[in-house]
């Protein structure tokens, strides 16, 4: 057997002969543009996705900047609902969705269960193009006039009436649907069939769990939406009747099918940065996570329930108010399995050895702000308070505390986590801290005011207030919150650049991690690893009892290379 | 055991598979997993569609008597016997007999022409009668209805329900006629790469499979959508 015998809990020698990595192999553009290499395609999500990220953040600022006046400030109305269906469809179609999975699911898939790449190599890159491209034409919509829709798209507004660029974002959104759907086949094969010997379902790290289950949901959710939104383009182009209500059609029912992929869209934005976080608290709790199996398979039951749900949406869109009740009641059946993960990740922490490196600031925000979002998201799924608060702020600041306090929290933590090892280099640590705490403060002085202007009856998507001026205080704090929230997502563009140019070499695992990906060098080479790893270890094997065991076990086997190779989280029991 | 990177000689075998068997069956995971996805998306067109013929019986009724159910059996026909040559081509790759796959895939790609030229008849005679969506709807209802539009010598039949039900029949029937048209792309390049005896074809009968059951899936929609818009009962 030519496999060296390593386990999770050891680091893996530095290899002997030197492998070029995988961003040395080639450096012209087609060598890009045209790879095959699960690590390259999440490089070019990567600048992808900040990019799309950037223009999503511009529309956002406008609109703060816009509501900082009861009278509005610089937008017409119809630039306003322009701009806020701008940074709707941008930030979830083109960001939220894909960021997570694209990026980090792309890079670290394989590497975590030790492939040398994802099943369909041409496939992953085929779906990049077609991410691309439909983010051209939603681009190319914007600037050939925008769309007033909002990211939702409800007909008959959107088939009918918008005589917006509706029709050339629709196909963009389309396509890069499609684009989702591949990454998720791809994501699935590969977590089923490419596993390393020894890396069995319940040795999978965390994150690869929480993949699978977005893939699940990318897989069965994107087409139902695809086609939703397929029709509404057929109904602007040919007059094909679908959702016509002045035919008979139904266009509740255009409601229904897009929440049933948009709730779970949801989920496929929340689910990854689950992964990740999973990751984080354990890895530098430098213990076991609390109750795996749970945690696995909460990331599963989610997956499953998310597609029971959706009517939620709709208390007041003309639902049976029997139909609303059984989906109030779902809703709040899918908060368990959320919480079964704060309680683990909680636990997990309880008597770990914390070490606050900037990754893990991340993970302990998005704890508190999760939980927080999570809980107004039951205040949204019961209907009593669900009628009262439908179509106000509150909804916006519940689903910014989700999105972008999970999600986009989720994604810097992993940004931070991995960077080392996707660029070899070392950031600045303490400027991650200070930027993690400003994105903290940032965030929250920015939405947590938005739960008392919603409460207080502020509607979503309103240019002005001035029937309301009093609400013009929580706006400007909201507004100055935004700002701060801004820096915090530019500076992270600076210090991680700088890193580049600058940046000490990254070891092979500088976080003293546990995981399969800690043990290739970094970058890592093209294949991956030089030899197929066997995993013969449980993952997150902190334990200090097991690693003592393991440590016994090591000597009586080999008493000469004791110091060599040792475990990672060495320094902690 | 051997992981190391000896097996780049293994022709057919992708550098990211260990051997052969993981190949195929990640190949195989791949498709069924796509193949969930079509089923999702046709799933939610006969969802619309269950639910307007539902609040729509008498109206759906009257509007189909245009289909003609005679085309629409020797179409049924030609894509079952096409499932029917798919399975002899994967029978015929598994046994690694090269001229057959091709002759069988040859045949599969006939009667998917065959299909669709019917088909096109079809939309053709759709068109002449002004069945296509649009302000032009059925301008004559009983000469595209026949005498079942009428009730006591007037027109009782809901033109708009009607119009509904022909944008179902274009949109299902032309999505499926579009995974008709991509799947004779895909079998024709699986001729070639057969005919060129390309590695990744000859070596392993999945890719072959793989094809199989996206054209099965396609028929298989056909399958569904017969019954539903050309044999429908009289309500009540």
């Amino acid at each position: 057997m030519s496999s060296t015998d390593t386990t999770l809990g050891e680091l893996h020698p530095q290899p002997h002969r030197e492998a070029p990595s995988y961003l040395d192999d080639g450096h012209t553009i087609a060598s890009w543009l045209l790879t095959g290499d699960h690590k390259r395609i999440a490089m070019l999500y990567l600048i992808s996705v900040t990019f799309f990220f950037f223009i999503g953040s511009v529309a956002a600022g406008l609109i703060r900047f816009e509501l900082t006046s009861p009278a509005g400030v610089v937008l017409e109305s119809e630039t306003y609902n322009k701009i806020f269906s701008a940074h709707g469809v941008t930030m979830v179609f083109l960001f939220l969705v894909v960021a997570i999975p694209a990026v980090f699911g792309n890079f670290f898939i394989p590497l975590m269960i030790g492939a040398r790449d994802l099943a369909f190599p041409r496939l992953n890159l085929a779906s990049w193009y077609m991410f691309m491209t439909g983010g051209l034409c939603i681009l190319i919509g914007y600037i050939a006039g925008g769309v007033d829709t909002g990211w939702t798209f409800y007909t008959p507004y959107s088939s009918l009436y918008s005589n917006t660029q509706v029709t050339l974002v629709l196909v963009g959104v389309f396509v890069s649907g499609f684009s989702s759907i591949t990454t998720g086949v791809n994501f699935v094969a590969t977590i089923h069939k490419m596993r390393a010997p020894g890396m069995t379902w319940f040795r999978l790290p965390l994150f690869v769990w929480s993949m699978y289950a977005t893939s699940l949901l990318l897989i069965l959710g994107t087409p139902v939406v695809a086609i939703t939104l397929l029709l509404v383009i057929f109904e602007r182009l040919f007059k094909l009747p679908i959702f016509s209500p002045e035919l008979g059609g139904d266009p509740v029912l255009f409601q229904h099918l897009f929440w049933f992929y948009s709730h779970p869209a949801v989920y496929i934005m929340i689910l990854p940065a689950f992964g990740v976080v999973s990751e984080l608290i354990a890895n530098f709790s430098r213990k076991r996570i609390f109750g795996y199996h749970f945690v696995a398979f909460s990331s599963i039951a989610i997956a499953g329930l998310g597609f029971l749900v959706w009517g939620h949406h709709m208390f007041v869109s003309s639902q049976s108010m029997y139909e609303s009740v059984v989906f109030s009641l779902i809703s709040f059946l899918v908060a368990v399995p959320s919480a079964i993960k704060i309680f683990n990740w909680t636990t997990t922490m309880y008597k770990g050895n914390i070490v606050l490196h900037s990754p893990m600031l991340y993970a302990i925000s998005f704890l508190g702000i999760f939980t927080v979002g999570g809980l107004t998201g039951l205040f949204l799924g019961s209907i009593g308070t669900d009628v009262h608060l439908t179509a106000t702020y509150f909804v916006v600041a519940h689903f910014h505390y989700v999105m972008v306090g999970g999600t986009m929290l989720g994604f810097l933590g992993a940004l931070h986590y991995w960077w080392p090892k996707m660029t070899g280099r070392l950031y600045n640590d303490t400027m991650g801290k200070i930027n993690a705490i400003i994105v903290f403060i940032g965030f929250n002085l920015t939405f947590f005011p938005q739960f008392i202007l919603g409460w207080m009856g502020m509607p979503r998507r309103y240019h002005y207030y001035y029937f309301a001026p009093e609400f013009q205080a929580y706006h400007v704090m909201s507004s100055m919150g935004a700002s701060v929230l801004g820096l915090g997502f530019i500076l992270p563009a600076f210090y991680l650049t700088m890193s580049l140019i600058n940046g000490k070499k990254a070891s092979s695992n500088p976080w003293d991690a546990h995981g399969l990906e800690w043990q290739t060098t970094s970058p890592p080479p093209t294949s991956n690893f030089l030899e197929t790893p066997i995993v013969m270890d449980e993952v997150y094997d902190f334990d200090p009892v097991s690693e003592h065991e393991q440590d016994m076990k090591d000597q009586a086997e080999h008493p000469s290379d004791e110091d060599q190779g040792h475990m990672p989280g060495g320094g902690h029991h | 055991m051997d992981h190391g990177h000896e097996h780049g000689h293994v022709p057919g075998l992708n550098h990211q598979y260990e051997d052969m068997a993981q190949q195929s069956d990640t190949y195989i995971v791949g498709m069924w997993s796509f193949l969930a996805s079509e089923v999702m998306f046709f799933g939610a067109l006969f969802f619309i569609y269950t639910l307007y013929r539902w609040n729509y019986q008498h109206d759906f009724y009257v509007a189909h008597e245009h289909l003609d159910v005679r085309l629409g059996a020797i179409n049924t026909t030609v894509l079952l016997f096409s499932s029917f040559t798919m399975v002899m081509a994967v029978q015929s790759a598994q046994l690694k007999e090269r001229i057959r796959v091709m002759g069988y895939l040859a045949v599969t790609v006939v009667c998917a022409c065959i299909f669709l030229t019917i088909k096109y008849f079809e939309y053709k005679s759709k068109f002449e009668d002004h069945l296509y969506p649009g302000l032009s709807f059925a301008d004559d209802a009983v000469k595209a209805f026949g005498n079942h539009a009428l009730e006591n010598g007037h027109v009782a039949v809901n033109m708009n329900h009607a119009q509904m039900f022909y944008g179902l029949y274009f949109g299902m029937t032309g999505l499926h006629g579009l995974h008709v048209l991509v799947g004779i792309g895909i079998l024709l390049s699986l001729i070639r790469l057969w005919y060129n005896r390309a590695n990744t074809v000859i070596h392993d009968y999945v890719p072959t499979e793989m094809v199989g059951l996206y054209w099965h899936f396609v028929d298989l929609v056909w399958i569904f959508l017969f019954p539903l818009f050309y044999l429908m009962p009289l309500p009540h």
